[in-house]
């Protein structure tokens, strides 16, 4: 294991807020890492709605949520903050110095003197079908039972496989399996793909010469052991119910957010948000900030722009944590010479 | 307007409706639990309903968008399964009866 990263803030969240949080606390020369469970910035921005147009965004009357992350980016580029992408914040303890050191599912530890989760709803995680017991089969090992995810197409030589779903995923993941599977079932709801054409052409392709069978149906009991998947109860269209032999059950239902490992952080949470106060908004563990929507407090209104607010007063509670010994001076970007030397300007 | 909803332990209330708004945004602010994660967009599928009682055929045909969108929903049942955020609330819909669907 490397070495762990030290630094002033840790921001769970690299979502608009967590973006312009660095921005807030870049100005008080601030260095912050931020640690996003996706492999690129914006979260629900970039995830849900890159193409479609925000309205009530201050200065900016339309931008799409595309649009907003790369402005973002641009104006927090000066700070340097680093990014861990593809990782999950899993773990956070208090250690003797006062400081918080904050562990990733991928090993990466980053010690800092203050936490702020803009974790927006928590964290993207694959959705899980609405099945009994589908839970045993996850995380059985390489290429048996329930995967959300192809790490390593090898270890699917040779297996028998059940795929779920109907976009770019579901078909990409049948066409590159089908060469090495042993055999390979596609089933989706519907005859017809969100996907890529050029995917679905292929599909038929392998479909019309036997390499792949596609049923319009849907998964409706999961069978075999726990970690032993041995196969599945299948129900048509016409809700005939069949038996069907696999080793392997890849559902692709795209991502939807669940809180995660911040419900284990030791943190107050009121219904799956962290409750702040409005002038530091920090949550009742000292040192734990909590910004966007991933917060609460009365008259709390889930807007871009009341996260934005949230940061900038956030980064002045944070700046006495991290720096005890100096006195903070408020100054704009518009006058001070040294704002827009760190601004680069 | 009424909407008549069922959550997904099964319990059934009426709720008002508003006229051009959504369903989604109903069963909201009505208390049900529905993540519409994206607010409305039409873009994540976790307002997922079925339209039950006949009521399904007596909406407009779902868009494109919609149903491409289904395509990433959960235990979706054809002939009665739409996004709540697209069927909008009208003299047309009173009296609609949906179930949220499961996450």
């Amino acid at each position: 294991m490397t070495a762990a990263h030290e630094t002033d803030v840790v921001i769970i969240g690299a979502g608009p807020i967590g973006l312009f949080a660095v921005f807030e606390l870049g100005l008080l020369d601030l260095k912050c890492h931020l640690v996003d469970i996706l492999d690129r910035p914006g979260g629900q921005c970039t995830e849900l709605y890159p193409e479609k147009p925000i309205y009530d965004i201050p200065g900016l009357p339309i931008v799409t949520g595309q649009e907003l992350t790369n402005r973002l980016l641009e104006q927090i580029k000066p700070f340097n903050a680093q990014f861990h992408f593809s990782e999950m914040a899993t773990s956070l303890e208090k250690q003797a110095d006062g400081r918080w050191k904050l562990k990733t599912d991928a090993g990466t530890e980053i010690i800092a003197h203050v936490v702020v989760v803009a974790a927006g709803a928590g964290s993207f995680q694959p959705k899980r079908p609405p099945v009994p017991g589908i839970e045993q089969h996850e995380n059985a090992g390489d290429g048996i039972g329930v995967h959300y995810a192809v790490r390593k197409m090898e270890s699917f030589r040779g297996k028998n496989i059940l795929i779920a779903g109907g976009g770019d995923s579901a078909l990409d993941w049948t066409i590159n399996l089908a060469p090495l599977a042993k055999s390979l079932t596609l089933i989706h709801h519907r005859d017809g793909f969100r996907a890529a054409a050029h995917s679905v052409n292929q599909m038929r392709e392998l479909e019309a010469s036997g390499k792949v069978k596609f049923h319009v149906a849907s998964v409706k009991a999961v069978h075999g052991e726990p970690g032993k998947l041995s196969g599945v109860t299948l129900a048509g269209a016409d809700k005939t119910e069949w038996h069907h032999d696999t080793d392997v059950f890849l559902p692709f239902f795209g991502l939807t957010i669940k809180l995660g490992p911040i419900a284990e952080f030791g943190i107050n949470l009121h219904e799956n948000l962290i409750p702040v106060d409005t002038a530091r908004f920090e949550s009742q563990t000292p040192g734990i900030f909590a910004i966007g929507d991933i917060n609460t407090y009365t008259g709390k209104l889930k807007l871009i722009l009341s996260g934005f607010h949230e940061a900038a007063l956030m980064a002045q509670a944070a700046f006495a944590i991290a720096r005890p010994n100096e006195k903070l001076r408020f100054q704009y970007t518009t006058s001070s010479s040294n704002l827009q030397k760190k601004l680069g300007v | 307007m009424k909407i008549i909803g069922t959550d997904r332990q099964g319990n059934t209330r009426e709720i008002e409706g508003r006229d051009g708004w959504s369903v989604m945004e109903i069963l909201r602010d009505g208390g049900f639990d529905i993540a519409a994660e994206c607010g409305g967009a039409c873009a994540c599928a976790t307002c997922h309903v079925y339209v039950t009682d006949g009521w399904y055929g007596k909406l407009p045909e779902p868009s494109e968008a919609e149903i491409d969108m289904l395509d990433m929903a959960l235990a979706v049942e054809p002939g009665s399964s739409r996004l709540s955020c697209q069927i909008i609330c009208s003299a047309e819909t009173d009296g609609i009866k949906v179930t949220v669907a499961p996450e």
